[in-house]
């Protein structure tokens, strides 16, 4: 378990004001132009000895993707962070903002120092008003403090940080669609490659980062890549803020340790499943998109990016949703194929046409009005959309189902058997 | 230069070559809806996924740039999977209307879905339904089948100019629309049918007329403007069904303009298909012989100093050298080809070419209108300036003397007559700067800018800016007239105009107005001011019912462009041919042989019998002519005759004033009528006026 000293989000709950007289008393912005002192190189080589992986869901390590920025392109350089956390169950960006801004913004400047960029742009979710206030709150108190704008903290570094709200669609949280939408363009994923570091935000190299990222920037090189490292399993390292919700006694926000397990996470910080653990059905264990777990592997499964890779689901965005005995699988999985229809941004084919198609299926299935063959095809048309689209939504939006009838298809099967019997009976 | 493998053949491509051109290269098909070789590319079909040794998942193969080393597979069993997984995709809501679609038998998506579609399909469910959008005039909407590739949109961005299509909504309801319910404004707007893979635009006044196979496919020429843009006119029995664009990459590209396309109902119309002669005071049928006999009763015995011919727009180079062997065996050297007036230099020959060549717009960076509508005159010219901005971008340079209009490319507007064209041609105006140090310096010079009483002066003044900023470099010529009327440079080169003591065309009306002419022959000439003609005998020789027709004393029914074999000059000085897909109605010939004809009946035998004779001829007279389809380009030597006239200040109009209807065909159109309507070009007519 994580002791109090090696937290980095000490404000995590509000408990103490979010504004800069108290984040400094937490920590924040100490040293900061000493520590911009040190060089960029130094920076993006402590952020690759971390071991950080991305916080925002794929999980790639932060340093090499800074390392990806070209060291003199001629154009503007841009950090785009990525506050637009529309994920279904995850809530952790939003407290970060809302409570702890300064450590946002701190990391915001090595990060840019460490890119070579002059400019900032926190991209926010559209429905986050107050964390949107709080943060503008944070960035005004830095300027009038000269934490940032021209010779930032004294670093020698210019830095201007602006925040854009997003309107709520959730395909913006997709990197290249983010950068669309700030330009003013309809949010639509871009192909890959050009990558954002060769060619994002007005064609400039840019990098994308999570808020949780950029956040836990300051305090790794303020404690030391080895530090970080030293938390965790190899390759999965660091702490990391896990949003627990659904059937619990207490949902809540938790920073722990890389590779807790799940039950001890649940059992410590959440007060366990409702009506105990032995009423447990499935965890989705990292937003909505993950393949849900079904208890059994809940009782032994570590909480990181390998583990759950080898569960066959994924860590996400750490966002834990439990499900007790109480609850409708099917219904629930129908509900988040819904979402994935409504937030597919129609571009592609694929995913326009098929995440529709999935969800009408589901419906059916919820109900039980289907053939029994019409599983496997759901599974093939699953199929042929993953990896076929231009973004990841589409695996999005084929996980979730992928991982209902892995687990779960004798429960799809009796559903399907009870309402033809009805059906039946009734005739 | 990369070299990578397909399929286990190694092929070495140009830096930023995609998979699918590597693959194209190879001969290998690679199907796919949204990729358009002259657009942008979304890669959101997803039917071009192709395997690729280690990455984790198919790849776009139009979004994909090769690299080196790469190993690509277009025949694995996962790409099958995935093109079959499209496939399927673009079906579920893709009506099962193919035996009512227009787009029936010509359409990606059926043979596409031939290759890589299930036999059944596995969707229960219901299927989307879009409601109709309005387009104008020429485009019929049918959005239930559309699969939301977005070609169009793109066209209208990039080629057109006109961004007022685009992708609404999202998620499976997304559709492609205008955001306020309007026609497209473009001279273009055709082309959105032609490059929509499925049946969801389709052409409107074609709909539901006739089926690909029915159709005989002619590759011809077309004669609405002077570029010359290749087309392929598909006609079923006589009748000229629609007309479709061919890849010419030196002209057209792969596009035409809306009124080559749709003008030609015209042809079915106000036809004149007999010969007349006016008898009483009164038109009434005739026989040739009969008609033929009425003019040589006239014409025997006439002092040739006495008659005169005037060319039209649509004249073809066959029939324009019969008349001007006619017209020198009847001792007349009252040849007057330029119609609307235009007052030029007709011998220098770089004086009245397009001389950088449409496809040299691809190379220039500084360009100066004078004087013309590029998007009204050659929409297809405007198109490439268009394309040349959106390559260049900021460093794009433009620049217009006369009408300040939208011509979809940001252009500095200096002024609206030739006082700003003295001040450029001194060096007094910062743009001459620009045309100086641009590597390759254009400036188009508008028909409609000489086409007046000071015209050589201007074209002299024209010649002296070229000579300033030094428009004639290493290889580049930068001086290009830019001519309206198809039939007018091949006249030019065969010497259709006043010959010595001839008079021209204010000369000639002038002189018929006085009776000092007596016949005057119109060879499909409408455009000209008919009540000038005062008592003159005129013979009228063309193939609709126009103002020449209602003016003439004997009428001739010639054939119309599609009706004959005939060869035309663009602007550029390349000589095309337009070649017969239907015969001219009724007792109407093609031209050349009415002229021969005629000849025979005034006692002068024109020395050729058959096509290949006049053709004989034709390379003869002018070296154009030996060198079909491509440019027989000028020497760079003077561009107008030392002028002495003197420069009236009053700005230049524009030529056209509607662009739908600009000729006979065009006039007698119900499409273009409707376009003009729909477009508001001109105020519709009520029983109030008039």
């Amino acid at each position: 378990m994580l002791s109090d000293s090696d937290r980095i989000f000490t404000n995590l709950y509000g408990w103490e004001p979010f504004g800069l007289a108290a984040a400094r008393k937490r920590g924040d912005w100490d040293g900061t132009a000493a520590i911009i002192a040190k060089g960029r190189d130094w920076i993006i080589e402590e952020m690759k000895q971390s071991g950080m992986r991305g916080r925002g869901g794929a999980g790639f390590p932060t340093g090499m993707k800074w390392s990806f920025m070209p060291k003199d392109s001629g154009k503007p350089h841009y950090l785009v962070v990525n506050a637009d956390e529309g994920e279904p169950g995850t809530c952790k960006d939003r407290d970060m903002m809302r409570y702890d801004p300064h450590k946002l913004l701190e990391g915001c400047l090595y990060a840019c120092f460490a890119m070579g960029s002059h400019a900032c742009y926190i991209y926010i979710r559209g429905e986050f008003k107050e964390e949107a206030r709080n943060l503008q709150t944070a960035i005004d108190e830095c300027y009038d403090a000269g934490l940032l704008g021209k010779n930032a903290a004294g670093s020698g570094w210019d830095l201007d940080i602006y925040i854009h709200l997003g309107m709520g669609a959730y395909i913006c949280g997709e990197e290249t669609a983010l950068i669309e939408s700030l330009e003013g363009k309809k949010g639509q994923p871009r192909n890959k490659p050009p990558f954002p570091a060769m060619a994002g935000l007005y064609s400039c190299p840019t990098t994308v980062n999570n808020v949780e990222t950029i956040a836990a920037v300051p305090t790794i090189l303020r404690r030391g890549a080895s530090w970080f490292s030293g938390i965790g399993r190899p390759k999965n390292v660091g702490t990391k803020v896990f949003c627990i919700s659904g059937h619990v006694n207490q949902p809540c926000n938790v920073e722990e340790e890389m590779g807790i397990p799940l039950k001890e996470l649940i059992e410590k910080h959440a007060g366990g499943v409702r009506g105990g653990w032995d009423n447990l059905l499935a965890v989705i264990p990292g937003g909505s998109s993950t393949p849900m777990i079904p208890r059994d592997v809940c009782d032994t499964v570590l909480m990181d990016f390998d583990a759950l890779k080898d569960a066959r689901s994924g860590l996400g965005t750490a966002a834990v949703i439990v499900m007790d005995k109480s609850t409708d699988l099917i219904k629930a999985i129908a509900r988040l194929s819904k979402f994935y229809m409504h937030e597919s941004c129609g571009q592609c084919t694929p995913c326009r046409e098929g995440t529709g198609w999935m969800w009408r299926v589901m419906e059916r299935l919820a109900r039980g009005n289907a053939r029994v063959d019409e599983i496997d095809m759901l599974i093939d048309v699953s199929k042929e959309i993953e990896g076929h689209t231009i973004c990841a939504h589409g695996d999005a939006a084929a996980w979730p189902i992928q991982g209902l009838v892995r687990h779960f298809r004798p429960m799809i099967e009796q559903r399907i058997a009870d309402y033809n019997g009805h059906r039946m009976a009734a005739e | 230069m990369p070299t990578l493998s397909i399929n286990g053949i190694s092929v070495e491509v140009a830096p930023g070559t995609s998979i699918i051109q590597a693959c194209e290269q190879l001969g290998i098909e690679v199907p796919r809806f949204c990729y358009h070789e002259r657009l942008s590319v979304p890669a959101n079909c997803r039917m071009c996924l192709v395997e690729q040794k280690g990455a984790p998942k198919p790849v776009a193969s139009c979004a994909m740039p090769c690299a080196d080393k790469m190993e690509i597979f277009t025949d694995s069993e996962l790409v099958h999977k995935a093109r079959k997984g499209v496939m399927e995709f673009l079906l579920i809501n893709h009506p099962l209307d193919c035996p009512i679609c227009d787009q029936g038998g010509e359409c990606d998506l059926q043979d596409q879905a031939l290759g890589y579609g299930f036999d059944r399909g596995r969707y229960i469910e219901n299927k989307r339904a879009v409601s109709e959008k309005y387009l104008g005039p020429l485009i019929k909407t049918f959005m239930t089948r559309c699969i939301q590739c977005t070609r169009c949109v793109r066209f209208a961005d990039e080629i057109a100019g006109a961004p007022e299509i685009g992708l609404l909504g999202r998620n499976e309801m997304v559709e492609i629309g205008t955001y306020v319910e309007s026609a497209i404004t473009s001279e273009l707007s055709g082309n959105l049918v032609d490059v929509c893979p499925v049946g969801a635009l389709t052409s409107k006044p074609y709909a539901f007329a006739a089926r690909p196979w029915e159709l005989k496919k002619t590759d011809s020429i077309d004669v609405f403007d002077a570029v010359g843009c290749n087309i392929r006119i598909d006609a079923r029995g006589s009748e000229v069904m629609r007309v479709l664009p061919r890849t010419n990459e030196d002209v057209n590209e792969e596009w035409i303009a809306d009124k080559s396309r749709h003008a030609i109902d015209g042809l079915l119309r106000q036809r004149l298909d007999q010969p007349y002669v006016r008898k009483d005071g009164k038109l009434v049928p005739a026989s040739w012989p009969e008609a033929l006999a009425a003019i040589a009763a006239k014409l025997k015995g006439l002092d040739g100093s006495k008659i005169a011919a005037i060319a039209g727009d649509l004249a073809d180079a066959e029939a324009l050298i019969a008349l001007k062997d006619l017209m020198t065996a009847l001792g007349s050297t009252n040849l007057e080809c330029r119609q609307d007036g235009g007052k030029f230099d007709p011998h220098a020959r770089a004086g009245y070419l397009f001389n950088s060549t449409i496809a040299g717009i691809d190379q220039a960076d500084a360009f100066l209108i004078v004087g013309s509508n590029p998007r009204w005159e050659a929409p297809i010219i405007n198109a490439r300036i268009r394309k040349r901005f959106l390559t260049l971008r900021e460093n794009f340079q433009a620049a217009v003397i006369g009408a300040n209009l939208d011509l979809t490319y940001p252009y500095e507007y200096l002024g609206a007559g030739p006082e700003t064209l003295t001040k450029l041609a001194s060096g007094r105006h910062a743009f001459a700067k620009v045309l100086q140090n641009a590597k390759a310096p254009m400036l188009i010079l508008g028909s409609g800018a000489v086409a007046r009483p000071d015209g050589l002066a201007i074209q002299a003044l024209v010649a002296k800016l070229a000579a300033k900023v030094g428009l004639v470099r290493d290889g580049w010529n930068g001086f290009n007239f830019l001519h309206r009327a198809a039939g007018r440079v091949g006249a030019l080169e065969l010497g259709f105009v006043p010959g010595e003591g001839g008079r021209d065309l204010d000369a000639i009306l002038d002189g018929a107005g006085k009776g000092e002419i007596e016949a005057v022959y119109l060879l499909g000439a409408d455009e000209i001011d008919m009540s000038k003609l005062g008592k003159a005998f005129v013979i009228y020789q063309g193939h609709h019912g126009d103002r020449g027709a209602h003016r003439a004393d004997v009428i001739l029914p010639g054939a119309a462009y599609t009706e004959k074999n005939a060869t035309y000059v663009n602007t550029e000085g390349r000589a095309q041919m337009a070649r017969l897909a239907s015969f001219p109605p009724g007792e109407a010939r093609e031209d050349w042989k009415i002229l021969r004809a005629l000849a025979e009946a005034l006692g002068k035998i024109l020395p050729y019998d058959t096509l290949s004779q006049v053709r004989r001829r034709l390379a003869e007279a002018a070296s154009v002519f030996r060198n079909i389809d491509s440019v027989t380009a000028a020497e760079p030597g003077p561009f107008a005759a030392a002028s002495t006239g003197t420069v009236d200040n009053a700005p230049f109009a524009m030529p056209i004033e509607n662009y739908y209807m600009t000729d006979p065909i065009s006039r007698t159109s119900p499409t273009m009528a409707k376009c003009t309507e729909d477009f508001g070009i001109v105020e519709p007519r009520t029983g109030t006026h008039g």
